[in-house]
C-alpha cells in the first residue's frame, strides 16, 4: 500500500534527481566544445540552453551566451527551477516527504548530495574549477543512484520512482535530438556522409554515448547512426527505446502487483510497440523532428495519466 | 550552587555516576571530542533536524547534543514512574469529568471560569467518549529536580508532545559511538518505544474495528519543526505518515488516497493541533486537517491520539490546580509535586509577581517552547519593565514560577566536563495500561549558568539512562 502523494513524491524525486546529473552532463558537452572547436562557441552554448529547455527562462535574463553566464544559471541559479541546485533542493524536498519509503542509504546520500552540492554550488564557479564541479555533480547523482539501486526493495516504491527518473531521461534524450535534428536529416546526410565531427561529439556526449557509440559502430559517424542509436538501440541506456522499455517494465509489475490496468498501460504499451517495430528509416520518412516533437509531447501525457491513473493527487 | 546529577561537591561521586565514571577517567579527553564530532557529522548526515520559525535562513538546524549522559538510578526511576502514573491517571480522569459530568467544578475545587473561558477547552468535545476511554494517549511530562529527593513536574504536556525520537536517536548514537561503555555498564533499553507506541494505539481502536487497526500518524509537512519525528515515528512503526490532503471522509470513515484508491483508517496519531483538526469544526481555512474528521469522531469511527481537546489538562492555568485535581480523582497526595505557582489572574498574585519579577519565571498560559516567558533574573532592567506591561494588561495570561535551582550534569566542554543546567521529559504511554520507557529527553542548557533548556532557545539534548540496578 502507498499513498498517492508519496507516489507523487517518489516520482518527482527521482525525475530531478535525473535532471541534475541531465544538466551537469550538458554544461559538460558545452564545455567540452568550447575548448575543442574554433567556430563560435556561443552558438554551442546557446544549444546547451536550448537542449536544458531553458531557452526563454535564460533570455529574460541575459542576452549572452558564454561558459560562465550559462553555467551559472543552468547549475546555480535557484530561480531556474531545473538548475542542478533547484532540482536538487526539489528532489530533497520530495524525499523528505516520501523519507519513510526510503532506505536509509537511500535517503542519506540524497541528504548528503544535497550538502555537498550547496556548499560546492555556493560561490560562483570560476571556469577552471568547472571540471571538477561537473564532476562533483555527476558522482553524487551517481550516488544517489547506486544507494537507490542497491538498497531498495523492488515493490512499487521502487516502480514509481524508475518512472520518474526514465520519463525524465527519454524527455531529456528526445529533446536533445531535436534541438540537433536538423544535422540528422536525411537531405543532409542520411545516406552517410561525415558531418563536423563535433556535431556527433555534442549529441553522443550529452547522452554520456560518445565511447559506447565507438564500441557498437566502430567510430563511424553517420545521423542514422546516431539517430537509431539515441532512440531505438535498447541496449543503450540513455535510448528512447530503452527509457520505454523500463516504463513499461514497471507498470506491468504495479498492474501484476494491483490487479488492474489503466489508461496508462495502454498508453505506453502503443509507444513501446512503436520503438521496438519501426526502422530507424521510417523515422526519417515521417519526419525526424515530428517524431521527436510528438514524442515529447505524449511522453509528457503519459506522465500525467500515471500521476491520474495512480492518484498522485 | 545547584544541586549536580554527577558530583556531590569535589570529591563525592554520586552513585549512579560510579561505573561511567570509571570509564570516563580512562578515555582520552581528544578522542572524546572528535567523537563529539562525529555525532554531529551522523546527525546531520541522517537530517535529523528542526526547524527554528522565524529563522528564514538557518531554516535547518541540529539539536547540539552533549555526549556525557544524564543517569538516573533504577530506584530513583521507580519514584519518578510513580509518580508519573498517578499523574497520567489524574489528568485522563480529569479530561473525562471535564467534558462530561464536571464534578470537580461542582465540587468546588476548580473555578468554573478558569475551563469556560478556556481556548483549550473544546465544547465539541462535550459528551463525547473517546475509544477505550483514553484521552491522551502520548504524554511527555517534563521533571525538575532541585536535590536529592526534590523532583517537581514543570509540565505536564498532554497534547501533542515531541522529542521521543531524540530520545532514540540519542541512544542509537551513543550505543555507535561508545559500544563498549553499554557493556560496562548496565543501562535500560529505550529502542522498543515504537514497537509500545504502535501497541498501545492498536489498543484504543474504535469499538467498531474488528481486526488488526490501520494506524497513521498525521503531520502537517515538511516544513513542521518537528516533521524529523513525524516521519521517523511512522517508520519505525511501520504505518503511514500521511498529511491533511491524503485523507478525506469516504462511507463515514476516514480514508487515506493510495494508489489503489482509498483505504480506511482506525486510530490517527496526530501531530496537529486542535485548531487545525477539521475545517468544518474548527479553523475554517485550514487545509492541513480532514473536513469532517469530526463527525468520524463523534460516531466512534476513528480514534484520534491524543483526543481533540486534551489542552485543557496541561494548560498552564490548569497547572497549579494539579495537586488538587491529583487527589480528587486518584484519593491520594501527589506523589511529585508541583512547582509553587502564582495566577497572575488573581489580584494578590498578581502583585507579588510584579514586585518580584528579577527573581520570578513568568509564562504565558498558553505558550510554549520557551518563547514569550520572561527570566527574572537573567532580564535586564528595561525587559523586566517591559514584560510588567504586558503582565499588567492581560494578567489573566500569565502565570509566575519561582526560578528553581535546576540541578546540573556535566557537559563536555573544550576544557572537561562542566556542570550545565537540565531537566527531563519521560514519555508516557496509555491505553489499557500504563507503559513509560525508561529514559527520556534529557534537555541541557548549554550556555553557563543559563536556566533555558528549549531547544528554540540553543538548548541541547542528552542520552538518559535509567539503571538496571
Amino acid at each position: 500500500m502507498l499513498l498517492g502523494r508519496a507516489a507523487n513524491g517518489l516520482y518527482w524525486m527521482s525525475r530531478y534527481i535525473e535532471r541534475a546529473e541531465n544538466m551537469a552532463r550538458l554544461v559538460d558537452t558545452g564545455l567540452r566544445l568550447a575548448l575543442t572547436q574554433t567556430s563560435t562557441s556561443a552558438d554551442e552554448w546557446a544549444s546547451v540552453v536550448t537542449s536544458a529547455g531553458a531557452r526563454i527562462a535564460f533570455a529574460e535574463r541575459y542576452s549572452e551566451f558564454d561558459a560562465v553566464t550559462v553555467s551559472d544559471f543552468l547549475l546555480r541559479d535557484i530561480t531556474n527551477p531545473s538548475s542542478v541546485m533547484a532540482s536538487m533542493e526539489t528532489a530533497r524536498n520530495n524525499a523528505r516527504m516520501v523519507r519513510t519509503a526510503l532506505t536509509r542509504e537511500t535517503w542519506e546520500s540524497i541528504n548528503e548530495a544535497w550538502m555537498a552540492l550547496k556548499r560546492i554550488l555556493a560561490d560562483p564557479i570560476d571556469e577552471r574549477e568547472l571540471p571538477k564541479v561537473l564532476d562533483a555533480i555527476k558522482r553524487e547523482t551517481a550516488l544517489i543512484r547506486g544507494a537507490f539501486q542497491g538498497t531498495m526493495l523492488r515493490n512499487e516504491i521502487f516502480d514509481f520512482a524508475q518512472m520518474g527518473t526514465l520519463i525524465e531521461r527519454a524527455d531529456n534524450t528526445a529533446r536533445i535530438l531535436d534541438v540537433k535534428y536538423y544535422v540528422l536529416l536525411p537531405s543532409v546526410a542520411w545516406v552517410g556522409s561525415s558531418l563536423d565531427n563535433h556535431q556527433w561529439e555534442t549529441i553522443l556526449r550529452s547522452v554520456s554515448a560518445h565511447r559506447s557509440y565507438r564500441w557498437v559502430y566502430e567510430a563511424e559517424y553517420k545521423p542514422a547512426n546516431v539517430a537509431d542509436y539515441l532512440i531505438l538501440d535498447r541496449r543503450m541506456p540513455r535510448s528512447l527505446a530503452f527509457c520505454y522499455r523500463g516504463i513499461a517494465e514497471a507498470l506491468d509489475y504495479l498492474a501484476d502487483a494491483y490487479g488492474q490496468r489503466h489508461a496508462c498501460h495502454q498508453l505506453v504499451h502503443t509507444k513501446l510497440t512503436k520503438l521496438k517495430t519501426c526502422a530507424i528509416k521510417d523515422i526519417f520518412e515521417e519526419g525526424l523532428h515530428e517524431f521527436l516533437t510528438d514524442f515529447i509531447r505524449d511522453n509528457s501525457a503519459l506522465g500525467d495519466q500515471i500521476a491520474k491513473d495512480y492518484r498522485f493527487y | 550552587m545547584a544541586f549536580d546529577e554527577m558530583r556531590l561537591d569535589e570529591s563525592g561521586l554520586r552513585e549512579p555516576y560510579r561505573g561511567y565514571d570509571r570509564w570516563f577517567r580512562q578515555q582520552d579527553p581528544l578522542r572524546l571530542t572528535e567523537k563529539m564530532q562525529d555525532a554531529e557529522r551522523v546527525f546531520r548526515k541522517t537530517g535529523i533536524t528542526f526547524a527554528v520559525y522565524g529563522e528564514e535562513e538557518a531554516s535547518e538546524r541540529l539539536i547540539p547534543f552533549d555526549i556525557v549522559p544524564r543517569i538516573i538510578s533504577g530506584s530513583e526511576w521507580r519514584k519518578l514512574t510513580q509518580g508519573i502514573e498517578q499523574r497520567v491517571q489524574a489528568l485522563n480522569a480529569f479530561l473525562d469529568d471535564i467534558y462530561h459530568r464536571q464534578e470537580i467544578l461542582r465540587a468546588g475545587r476548580v473555578p468554573k471560569d478558569i475551563i469556560a473561558r478556556n481556548e483549550a477547552f473544546l465544547p465539541e468535545m462535550i459528551g463525547v467518549r473517546p475509544p477505550a476511554g483514553v484521552y491522551t494517549h502520548i504524554i511527555g511530562t517534563d521533571i525538575v529536580r532541585t536535590g536529592e529527593n526534590e523532583f517537581f513536574v514543570l509540565e505536564d504536556n498532554a497534547r501533542t508532545p515531541s522529542g521521543v525520537s531524540y530520545m532514540l536517536e540519542n541512544r542509537e548514537t551513543m550505543m555507535q559511538l561508545f559500544p563498549e561503555l553499554f557493556r560496562q555498564v548496565k543501562v535500560m533499553p529505550v529502542e522498543n518505544y515504537p514497537q509500545l507506541l504502535r501497541q498501545s494505539l492498536s489498543a484504543v481502536k474504535p469499538a467498531s474495528c474488528e481486526g488488526v487497526p490501520t494506524v497513521a500518524v498525521l503531520t502537517p509537512g515538511i516544513f513542521n519543526s518537528a516533521y524529523f519525528e513525524h516521519a521517523f515515528l511512522a517508520d519505525q512503526m511501520g504505518v503511514e505518515l500521511v498529511e491533511g490532503q491524503d485523507l478525506r471522509v469516504v462511507d463515514g470513515h476516514v480514508a487515506m488516497r493510495t494508489t489503489e484508491g482509498y483505504k480506511q483508517i482506525d486510530v490517527l496519531y496526530r501531530r496537529l493541533d486542535d485548531a487545525f483538526l477539521d475545517p468544518l469544526t474548527f479553523l475554517p481555512d485550514s487545509v492541513l486537517g480532514v473536513a469532517g474528521i469530526m463527525d468520524v469522531y463523534r460516531a466512534g469511527n476513528i480514534t484520534i491520539a491524543n483526543a481533540p481537546g486534551t489542552g485543557i489538562a496541561d494548560d498552564k492555568a490548569i497547572y497549579s490546580y494539579m495537586p488538587e485535581i491529583i487527589e480528587f480523582y486518584t484519593g491520594r497526595k501527589a506523589v511529585l509535586g508541583n512547582v509553587p505557582t502564582w495566577r497572575c489572574s488573581e489580584p494578590d498574585s498578581l502583585k507579588y509577581v510584579l514586585e518580584h519579577l528579577h527573581e520570578l519565571v513568568v509564562k504565558e498560559v498558553h505558550g510554549s517552547g520557551g518563547y514569550g516567558m520572561l527570566v527574572g533574573p537573567a532580564a535586564s532592567r528595561k525587559e523586566r519593565e517591559d514584560f510588567a506591561r504586558k503582565l499588567s494588561a492581560r494578567p489573566s495570561n500569565y502565570i509566575a514560577q519561582p526560578t528553581l535551582s535546576l540541578s546540573t550534569c556535566p557537559i563536555l566542554t573544550k576544557s572537561g566536563l562542566a556542570p550545565r543546567h537540565v531537566d527531563l521529559r519521560p514519555f508516557v504511554l496509555v491505553s489499557d495500561r500504563i507503559r513509560i520507557v525508561p529514559g527520556g529527553l534529557t534537555r541541557v542548557a548549554l550556555k553557563e549558568g543559563s536556566l533555558v533548556v528549549n531547544s528554540s532557545q540553543g538548548g541541547g539534548t542528552k542520552d538518559t539512562w535509567v539503571l538496571d540496578d
